[in-house]
């Protein structure tokens, strides 16, 4: 069964080819990207710009780095390693605890230190970069997950997705990973996608695999109740996320920490289309709109407080 | 978007030149826009290289007389600064170039073009000259014994030369005859097959003959056997078993007793062969072109050595094949692993033909993804592994042509047209997509790959497309103009009909 392209153009839903040419070529200054396609940029420029982001514990940058891998992580109890310049979320390695001479992962496989130290040395040589560029390892604490959100998911933290467009929040999605998804918060992976309205960060629809759900199959929880704590702070660090790139039209993953609050985990320049289908809206007409805008606030508190007045669910059913 | 006026201005500009330069130099130069049903006619060219030693030189190559099956139309030698004469001696036709003086490297050139003579039985001169006496061979031991076994095997169960001849042949090509098998270490079958007949008192020699293939280059002279009995000369060729004859796409080049090329004053002499097929216009074209100075004709590919004719009528077709990935990524959305490797893989169907290309491709990523399995155990640094995969690649080429070749399947050569990096690239990636995203997103990648290498595939080897890409290369300006026309493309991809339908669902 297909759509008709009428019928996706009536819900204003952007396609891949739209999004390419008409936002990101056109928005997305080339020269910019290195900042957020490369980690260790990203987490410089966040903590200039005050936006708060997990605790970097070390960089690895050459191969004989690897073998002291052992004494980098001391007793690291829980961290991630991860590629600096990774594409699409590739490379990932979370550790949730330790076990002896093992490492466990979110999902309880036992690794060994020589995995460990394979899995950083293939980063080095470039296997998760794009076109295969040599790379980095950081590695970085793992999030305390808030305990409201723990509560929501079976593995790995739950992560809040938000497309930003000239600084304003546009549309946000929470991700939750399932078992079928491995601890991983990619939808097409099995993960479920929760939209949020921006209004107050509560939960408006929610998917798994393109469908409609209305709990989590591991958890139980009732998706509908989902309310986000703390919305508005999170709004204008995502809205913030705009001003540490300069980069148009962008898009922040977001954890809430037990401790530090909302912590920006990563940028993407090109970010994915699958938020609409998780609000089951399009982004078109809200991109349109702040494309009409001539003004743009400076402040990012403005630009979140746009956004929550704009683009909230007017009508509650 | 702010340039689109000037955008759409260029690219119907592209297209108009584009259509305009076809029509012009369909009408002036009368190429014909659709490849016709002629008979076809091959353009056969032989390139002779030697080093000359700074004296006299003098080549000899000997030249198709009245080849079986096909007739001349026209002959041409090209060899700057060396007089040529076509010269008839008692053991046939042959090219004599020759020089006063001549230093270093030397090429000359000779063309032919052949029409298939359909009409007739290949005439007599030439043919029924009568042979001197066979030969008088003469063997060493232990080769005399095993020669004399064979022989009188062969005789006892024959009657007549024919006969005599079909039992060599069996015998030389069977796996299993230790006699054959010692003899053949020393001699080519055919070489052998000859010497034979002559020990036996039948006159036999080697002749030369060149398979015709489209586009073909480098290639050699094979050996066929030719037997003289019934007063008159018989060819066979050892491809065919026993049967007497040769298959329809052989040129016999060289008929004669006489060596094939013969080079004095010069050294390390050799002749290699490029073929092309043509369409009688379009070869009336190329004759009146080379004299003319046709206000057109400076575009025109036809006036390059055949060599490079047939591997620009290759690489011409590879702006199709990008204009095939474009319109596949962009309009509908089919994901392929590396951006372009379908083209490659496209352009090796080209020369394999589908089936087999497919079953070699599949088969070589499929071991080579089993292998990566236990490479990655090694804990190799990635440059490493990929070079090692290389290795490994071109390893299981090598074994997959023996295999293929013991199983009678002719599977070996097909491979080995494939781009071995790219191969061991896409191995690599397939599997650390495998690893990390599931066997699931394997199939959609590759198999997108696959299909959109299909698509591009049937539409290269369309003989319209083949005539259209080579005898018009303006033809490639509209295909340029396409591509900027895809690359405007903002509405949604079939694939995101499919991917967004359930946002459309719920009213």
């Amino acid at each position: 069964m297909l759509a008709s392209p009428a019928a996706l153009r009536s819900h204003g839903l952007l396609g891949m080819n739209r999004r390419n040419v008409a936002y990101i070529s056109r928005y997305n200054e080339r020269r910019l990207y290195p900042l957020v396609d490369d980690k260790k940029l990203t987490k410089e420029r966040a903590m200039l710009h005050g936006v708060a982001t997990p605790t970097l514990r070390d960089v690895i940058d050459t191969q004989h780095g690897v073998r002291d891998l052992g004494e980098c992580l001391g007793d690291l109890e829980r961290f991630a390693i991860k590629p600096s310049r990774g594409a699409g979320g590739k490379g990932i390695m979370v550790i949730q605890e330790r076990d002896g001479e093992q490492f466990l992962k979110a999902s309880g496989q036992a690794l060994t230190l020589g995995s460990l130290q394979r899995h950083c040395s293939n980063i080095l040589a470039g296997l998760h970069s794009l076109a295969g560029a040599p790379d980095s390892v950081i590695i970085e604490d793992l999030i305390e997950a808030d305990p409201y959100f723990e509560s929501l998911s079976v593995e790995g933290v739950p992560d809040i997705r938000v497309i930003i467009f000239r600084g304003i929040p546009v549309m946000a999605m929470l991700r939750l990973s399932t078992h079928a998804s491995d601890g991983k918060a990619n939808l097409h992976q099995g993960a479920i996608g929760v939209g949020l309205d921006l209004a107050s960060g509560r939960c408006i629809h929610a998917v798994q695999h393109s469908r409609r759900v209305h709990s989590h199959p591991d958890t139980g929880v009732d998706l509908n109740r989902i309310a986000i704590p703390d919305w508005q702070n999170l709004l204008t660090l995502a809205a913030r996320c705009h001003d540490l790139t300069g980069l148009g039209y962008l898009g922040a993953d977001i954890v809430v920490d037990r401790n530090r609050g909302p912590l920006m985990l990563e940028l993407n320049a090109r970010p994915g289309l699958a938020i609409q289908i998780a609000n089951g809206k399009g982004l078109l007409p809200r991109l349109q709109w702040i494309e009409a805008q001539e003004d743009i606030p400076d402040s990012a508190e403005a630009r979140a407080g746009m956004a929550m007045a704009e683009f909230g669910e007017k009508i509650r059913t | 978007m702010r340039h689109q006026p000037l955008f759409f201005l260029a690219v119907s500009a592209l297209i108009i030149i584009g259509v305009s330069m076809m029509w012009l130099r369909h009408d002036r130069l009368g190429i014909p826009l659709l490849p016709e049903n002629n008979t076809p006619v091959w353009l056969v060219e032989a390139r002779i290289d030697f080093v000359a030693l700074g004296d006299e030189t003098l080549a000899s190559l000997s030249l198709p007389d009245d080849p079986p099956g096909y007739r001349i139309i026209s002959e041409q030698a090209a060899s700057p600064g060396y007089g040529f004469s076509r010269v008839t001696e008692s053991t046939g036709h042959r090219g004599e170039w020759s020089k006063r003086e001549a230093t270093g490297p030397q090429t000359l050139y000779y063309k032919v073009q052949f029409a298939p003579g359909r009409n007739g039985a290949p005439r007599a001169s030439g043919n029924t000259e009568a042979p001197s006496e066979p030969q008088r061979i003469i063997w060493e031991e232990p080769q005399a014994t095993a020669a004399a076994d064979l022989l009188e095997t062969a005789q006892r169960r024959s009657s007549t030369p024919a006969s005599l001849t079909r039992e060599l042949i069996k015998a030389v090509q069977s796996p299993n005859d230790q006699n054959a098998a010692l003899l053949l270490d020393q001699h080519s079958p055919q070489q052998l097959v000859v010497r034979l007949l002559n020990q036996s008192g039948v006159p036999a020699r080697l002749a030369m003959g060149l398979k015709l293939e489209d586009a073909r280059r480098n290639q050699r002279l094979q050996p066929l056997v030719d037997v003289y009995f019934e007063d008159s000369w018989h060819l066979y060729d050892l491809e065919r078993g026993g049967q007497q004859g040769i298959t329809p796409n052989t040129l016999v080049w060289h008929r004669t007793s006489g060596p094939v090329l013969d080079v004095m004053g010069g050294q390390n002499s050799q002749v290699r062969f490029s073929m092309m097929r043509q369409s009688i216009p379009a070869l009336d074209l190329a004759q009146s072109q080379t004299s003319a100075d046709q206000p057109l004709g400076y575009i025109s590919l036809y006036q390059l050595p055949i060599e490079e004719q047939g591997m620009l009528k290759l690489l011409l077709l590879l702006p199709l094949g990008a204009l095939v990935v474009a319109f596949m990524r962009i309009v509908i959305g089919i994901r392929t692993s590396g951006t372009f490797m379908p083209v490659l893989i496209a352009l090796a169907f080209i020369q394999t033909t589908l089936l087999p290309g497919l079953t070699a491709f599949l088969t070589i990523v499929g071991l080579g993804l089993l292998l990566r399995g236990y490479l990655s155990r090694l804990n190799l640094l990635l440059v490493a592994r990929i070079a090692a995969m290389i290795v490994l690649v071109v390893l299981l080429t090598g074994l997959l042509s023996v295999f293929g070749h013991e199983m009678g399947i002719n599977l070996g050569m097909t491979i080995t047209f494939f781009p071995m990096i790219i191969i061991a690239w896409t191995i690599e990636r397939m599997s650390v997509i495998w690893e990390e995203q599931g066997a699931r997103e394997v199939a959609i990648q590759g198999g997108g790959s696959l299909i959109v290498a299909i698509a591009a595939y049937g539409l290269m080897q369309l003989a319209t497309v083949r005539h259209l890409t080579f005898n018009f290369p303006e033809v490639h300006l509209i295909i340029l103009a396409l591509i900027l026309l895809v690359g405007q493309y903002t509405g949604y991809k079939l694939s995101e009909l499919y991917r967004f339908r359930s946002m459309v669902e719920r009213d």
